[in-house]
Formats: structure tokens, sequence, C-alpha cells
């Protein structure tokens, strides 16, 4: 194993490709003035994201305007780059990803007590219940609709949400219907699954063609690898 | 006891490392490893991830307690729901060895067991911390594995501090110094 650098140089405070990083990640402490890097920035607070809290309350929600609105303008970002449907959806999928993978450990650590901590997801279906359960209700303030699994194929599960929230404001038009920017969910699963080891490929599909009552019906496909499946069958 | 701390990625890769020792019952923080375990940590704790990813798969905690010992190190493991592994490894002093102001390379072996270590009787004023159950000599004591398990509750939280930046990457390395200050805090309140 290869050993890193125990402390690596504060970022230059000018140079354009450590900015970000600078802004983000590195500041000093007041505590601790005697730790000079003469490259670090401080915000004006002198707080970094070391003093936040992890356990924001339920009154931390987003306004579903703002929420529309940001979502729409990601949709028209990645659509301006794209060359198809598939294209786009993968763009989509990959903006939620990451989301999935930082989720995942928040959510368990909020659920958790000092004493009893919460068990991490290892197998198909507590991994499910999470996702449709603590994962939807943080996102959408209501638990999935249902889970199913395949009947004919071992390999697949499905999470059905009646109306998502993510597509309530977007309107597909007719020579895309194949469409369904639900791929940004569908990438959250992803990121969740992957993230505890479970390798699958997550993808959004209308199916509220012909349904009265649920028009917007979409329906999350989890698809885990032949080494997900093999090693749910040893215990 | 002294101890090395390193966080390995989903990809084996090490994003952060860290020496401490004890500083409980009056100890110094500062790590006592032989150039040799120096260069030998890294390995042995990498070593060791094998029996973390058969643990990952049979016990669904996050603290997987001890899971390793090479020699006399010991290797504890915190699994982070991402698969992100916090090892750490601790090395107890044998206890008429432990803290000498200068170790010499052939003084303190720590590859050995302990009954062939040299009778080096001459550090004087060690009494006060050789009880056996006591954090900084006995690793595999019920005290030690809370202790621990409180390090790296605080690690835990420190650690997703850091990623929940969307600018940082899960498998990114963990460069910032305010990092470093937090862990070695964590480090100096409970082991």
């Amino acid at each position: 194993m290869a050993t890193t650098a125990p402390s690596q140089p504060g970022p230059k405070p000018l140079s354009p490709p450590t900015t970000i990083q600078a802004a983000s990640s590195t500041a000093r402490t007041p505590q601790q003035p005697s730790q000079q890097h003469s490259g670090l920035r401080t915000p004006s607070n002198r707080k970094t994201i070391y003093d936040r809290n992890l356990n924001r309350t339920r009154t931390a929600e987003l306004s579903r305007a703002s929420f529309a609105y940001l979502f729409s303008e990601m949709v028209t970002y990645a659509q301006r780059r794209v060359t198809g449907i598939q294209d786009l959806e993968r763009r989509l999928n990959e903006a939620g990803y990451p989301l999935g993978q930082r989720l995942l450990p928040l959510l368990l650590y909020r659920s958790s007590t000092p004493t009893h901590p919460h068990p991490r997801p290892t197998r198909i279906l507590p991994l499910l219940q999470f996702i449709a359960h603590p994962l939807w209700r943080h996102l959408f303030a209501r638990s999935a609709d249902s889970i199913e699994s395949s009947s004919t194929n071992p390999h697949e599960y499905m999470i059905v949400d009646n109306e998502p929230l993510v597509n309530q404001y977007i309107s597909v038009p007719k020579e895309m219907s194949q469409l369904n920017c639900a791929a940004f969910v569908a990438g959250i699963v992803e990121g969740v699954a992957w993230a505890v080891g479970l390798q699958c490929a997550v993808s959004a599909h209308n199916a509220g063609e012909g349904d009265a009552m649920w028009p917007g019906k979409t329906v999350f496909l989890i698809r885990f690898d032949e080494s997900v499946v093999k090693r749910e069958a040893i215990k | 006891m002294s101890y090395y701390f390193c966080i390995v990625g989903t990809q084996d890769q090490p994003l952060f490392e860290l020496e401490f020792g004890t500083s409980k019952q009056g100890g110094d923080g500062v790590a006592r490893f032989s150039q040799e375990a120096r260069q030998m940590n890294p390995f042995i704790v990498h070593s060791s991830l094998d029996f973390v990813d058969e643990l990952q798969w049979t016990n669904s905690q996050m603290y997987l307690k001890r899971v390793d010992q090479f020699a006399s190190s010991h290797v504890s493991t915190f699994l982070t729901p991402t698969s992100t592994r916090f090892m750490l490894l601790h090395l107890p002093h044998p206890p008429n060895t432990a803290p000498q102001s200068t170790p010499s390379p052939n003084s303190f072996p720590p590859f050995t067991p302990y009954t062939s270590t040299p009778a080096s009787t001459t550090t004087a004023g060690r009494s006060s911390s050789s009880s056996t159950t006591s954090i900084p000599n006995n690793p595999t004591s019920p005290q030690t594995e809370e202790a621990i398990r409180a390090f790296f509750g605080e690690v835990f939280e420190i650690w997703m501090k850091a990623i929940m930046s969307p600018f940082a990457s899960v498998e990114g390395k963990l460069g910032s110094p305010v990092f470093r200050q937090r862990v070695v805090a964590a480090g100096k309140k409970y082991l």
C-alpha cells in the first residue's frame, strides 16, 4: 500500500484549479491559530464545514418551487449536451449518483444512537426497504408506493412511485415519450446500492400508460449483478 | 500504546494517515513505533483488509472491533456504510520498555513477542500505568474496545462532514488540515 503524504500543502489562494477545493474543504479554525498554512483561506465567520451540525431538523426543507426550478434547469443543461434520450438519462443518472453515496451514511448516522448504531444494509431486501422508506421519506417526505420483485428474473426488483416529485413539473414532448426524468432518482438509488457494495443498474420507466388513477406512475427497475445474487444465495 | 490510523477507500487506496500515541494515563500522545514498525504498519493494515472484506457481508455493524493481529500489533476496523474503512493499528508497549526518550532502532523490536524483549527495566516511574486492564496496555480488554468505538464514532462524524461537501469526492484524499486537527483531537480525547 502506498503511503499518502501526511499533510498536503494548502492550496495556493489564487490558482484557478484549486479554488473550489479551497473554499470547500480547507480552512483554519479559530481555536488553533498556531496551525498557519499560508495558502489557506478562511470564511469570514471563521466557521468551516467541520463546525456544522449533521442533524438538521425537519424544518430545514427546501421549497418545492425552488427545487422544481433547479431541476428543470438541470434537465435543460443536460439536454443541450446530449445526442439522444438514453444519453440524457445517463447524464441525469450520473448527477444523482453522488447524492446517493452521501445520503446513505448521513441517514444511517441520523437514525443511530451512540449505543445502538443503525446496521448497514448488507442484503438486497434491507437495502430496498431502506431505499423505499427512510431514503424516500427524506427526499420526498413520503414512502415509495411499493417494492416488487420480478417474477421472471431473480436479478430484478422494482420500486414503484405513483407520482414522482421530480416529474411533477416536467412535460415531456410527444417525440420524447421514452424519456423519464426520474432517471435522476434512479441515479440516487444506484449510488446507495453501489455504496453498500450491491452492484446494480437502475433505470426509471414510465408505467402510467392507461392508468387512469396514476398517469405519471414510474417504475424504478433495479437489476442486480450476477455476483450479488450469487452471494445472496450463499447465506 | 502507539496508534497508526488509516482511512482506506473502496479501491483499497489510502486516503488519510495519522500516527499518534496514547494520551490517557499520563501518555504524551507521541507514537513510539520503531523505524521498522513504521514501515511495516501500512502492510499490516493492508493485509487485514482481506478480513474486513469477509466480515463486511456477515456483520452488519459498522464497528467490526478487532479484526486482525500481527505479532503484537492489533488492528481494529470501522466500516462506514459506503465501504470506506477506518483502520486503527494499535501496538501496546511492553510493560517495562515503554516510553523511552530516544528509542533506538534495536531497543524496541515490535515484531518479537514480549518474552524476548530485552530486559531493559531502566525506565522508572512507569508503575502507575501498568494495570492490566488499562487502555494503554491491554489491546483486547473491553475498555479498549469501547474507547476505540468512541474514537471511531467521532471520526465517522468528522469524515461525514468532509464528504458532505459537494466538491469533495468520497474516494478523494482527505488533505484538509482542519480534518487532521479534528482527528488528532478525537485521538487525544478517547485513546
